[in-house]
């Protein structure tokens, strides 16, 4: 099908996820850190699109499709959270939310 | 066709294209002009050239020679970037709307579209949803609070008319069978055409493309009286006329996807009882696509003088409460016409 | 090098360097702008194995959908008055060696497994299979993940929404 061997597609998805665990190691605002969990789902649909297109076996490519499905319903949630708590403490620094209530 | 004959016959066809779309959007400028004057009882511009059919060309140049102000509290990379994305978004999408049948010329068969894709109808659809971030860009980038408000305002009223535009869309592919617009196309031979069929779906979706390309009842992202111009307030020169441009061709492309989807694309209902010759019928075939896109684009200026603005409020309910659940009865509907007469 | 390398190279390319900047920029609308593009970037990689519905499904979703939310997010969570919103990072050291261990680990699981791989032909288009696959044998999860994403719907409006006294 292609020249290219399909450790280098796998290669591709380990970088992407080292660089979302980076992020969500270093950074501390809370929307960086879900961009960053965003990039490491990402690397995981790579890894099933490409065993799903290398074993010329369409399955994987659905499994794909219920990650995003999740990703999103995440985003929603996460995002109204996000929101939630920054009224209430006007920041969105994670390390500043660390208080049960107030 | 080997690999240079095809980059080179898509490479005219994008030119072409690129060129039609611009010398219709002059065009389109003049007319809603002229017309919302004959709307309005006035007379219009009719200085510049002939009725001032060069009136457009006038207000261009005017915009090039303008000096462009970027605003000092603003980002100048996104500021930049905001009208590029705009236009990109709105020339890239024409690629998959088919003008007219398969022809064969000097000896080549050469398809009236720019890319044959075979899920086309969701290329459009993707490329619709970026075209949020031209918006939301230039209102962010501006560093003012009427372009702020106007690009929220604007990414919020878009993402939600894309939804029931989605399922609007829905009841179209469910009868077509296939994602090709094409293929959609050739599924409304006859009297099939699909407003016919989903009058529901019809109205949804042209509601929502009024809605998705800004345009009076919805034009709230750009409210002259309440948001100063909206997004782009602060943009002057080249990049307002980028925004302008897009705004415009966008008008095109949804009088083009409303063709394409529900009035029968290029078709014309029984021509080939005629018995034409296969030149004249291709290209009377052609003219009935252009001549249902223009009065489409009629029907957009014509609406624009007739209706007011809505208030914010109830472009949403509208958008939520009304249209969404008439886009999935529609589906049902649609779902019903196919079970009932196994089309 | 064929073409099909060219672009591959391309879009890994694309992806990795945009996937820095995400983690790296100290300003979020930055961050964001990248974000676009490491999703258009693994779309191309989508197509390039032949997964063209999955693509363009990538692109509604990510970009459509999430992004914007996520832009939303930063719009709401910052006071307006300045156009650059900075954030800092911590502990980079010590991130990086942790991650460089993880990295070494996973990617030589990867080099060194011998994949069973299969030679077939790209299909043409996967939209057909894979609406038969969710509608046939996937159906119940199909049907729960609607539940889902109706659950997260007023779950996210209910805990967004402004506490009316």
């Amino acid at each position: 099908m292609t020249s290219i061997p399909m450790e280098y597609y796998l290669v591709l998805s380990g970088f992407m996820f080292s660089v979302g665990i980076v992020g969500v190691l270093i950074r501390r605002n809370a929307i960086v850190v879900f961009m960053s969990i965003e990039l490491m789902l990402n690397s995981a649909n790579l890894t099933l699109v490409t065993f799903s297109s290398y074993l010329g076996n369409v399955t994987g490519q659905v499994f794909v499709f219920f990650v995003m499905t999740v990703a999103a319903a995440e985003a929603a949630v996460g995002l109204a959270i996000i929101i939630a708590i920054f009224r209430n403490k006007l920041t969105v620094d994670i390390d500043k939310i660390n208080i049960f209530k107030w | 066709m080997n690999i240079t004959e095809i980059i080179v016959v898509s490479l005219i066809k994008i030119v072409l294209v690129i060129v039609m779309i611009l010398v219709a959007v002059i065009f389109l400028v003049y007319f809603e002009r002229r017309i919302s004057a004959w709307i309005q009882y006035r007379i219009g511009p009719n200085r510049v050239g002939w009725k001032g059919i060069l009136q457009t060309t006038a207000d261009v140049m005017k915009l090039l020679l303008k000096e462009d102000i970027v605003p000092s509290a603003s980002n100048k990379t996104l500021h930049t970037l905001a009208p590029i994305i705009a236009l990109f978004v709105a020339f890239s999408t024409y690629a998959v709307i088919p003008f007219g049948p398969d022809v064969t010329i000097f000896g080549y068969q050469v398809k009236l579209m720019v890319a044959d894709v075979n899920i086309g109808v969701l290329y459009v659809l993707a490329l619709t949803s970026l075209g949020v971030y031209g918006i939301t860009f230039a209102g962010y980038s501006s560093g003012s609070k009427y372009s702020l408000l106007g690009g929220i305002r604007s990414s919020a009223q878009m993402i939600s008319y894309e939804v029931s535009m989605g399922f609007s869309v829905a009841g179209v592919l469910l009868l077509s069978e296939s994602l090709n617009p094409q293929k959609i196309v050739l599924a409304q031979s006859g009297w099939m055409w699909n407003a016919i069929l989903q009058p529901i779906g019809f109205i949804t979706f042209v509601v929502s493309a009024f809605a998705e390309t800004n345009r009076l009842p919805f034009d709230l992202p750009e409210a002259e009286p309440e948001l100063v111009g909206g997004y782009h307030t602060e943009y002057s020169s080249m990049k307002f006329a980028g925004f302008f441009l897009a705004e415009y061709a966008n008008m095109i492309i949804a009088s083009a996807m409303i063709t394409t989807l529900y009035l029968g694309g290029w078709q014309i209902p029984y021509i080939d009882k005629l018995g034409l010759g296969v030149t004249l019928t291709t290209l009377l075939q052609v003219g009935a696509f252009f001549l249902k896109v223009i009065f489409l684009l009629f029907f957009f200026i014509w609406v624009r003088w007739s209706i007011p603005r809505f208030r914010y409020d109830q472009l949403m309910s509208l958008g939520w409460k009304v249209m969404f659940p008439l886009s999935i009865i529609n589906i049902i509907w649609v779902a019903c016409l196919i079970m009932i007469f196994n089309l | 090098m064929s073409l099909y390398d060219i672009i591959f190279y391309l879009f890994a390319a694309i992806t990795i360097l945009s996937g820095f900047i995400v983690v790296t920029s100290k300003n979020i609308v930055y961050s964001a702008f990248s974000l676009l593009f490491t999703f258009f970037g693994v779309a191309g990689i989508y197509v390039l194995l032949g997964a063209d519905f999955i693509a363009i499904v990538q692109i509604l979703v990510y970009v459509g959908g999430i992004l914007i939310l996520l832009l939303f997010g930063v719009m709401l969570t910052n006071k307006i008055t300045n156009v650059d919103i900075r954030t800092g990072t911590i502990h980079v050291l010590p991130g990086a060696v942790a991650v460089g261990v993880l990295m070494g680990l996973l990617l030589s699981a990867m080099v060194w497994t011998e994949w069973k791989t299969q030679p077939s032909e790209t299909p043409v288009t996967t939209t057909v299979t894979l609406g038969r696959l969710l509608i046939t044998d996937y159906i119940l999860i199909f049907e729960l993940l609607g539940i889902l994403l109706l659950i997260a719907l007023i779950g996210a409006a209910s805990i967004a929404r402004r506490e009316q006294e």
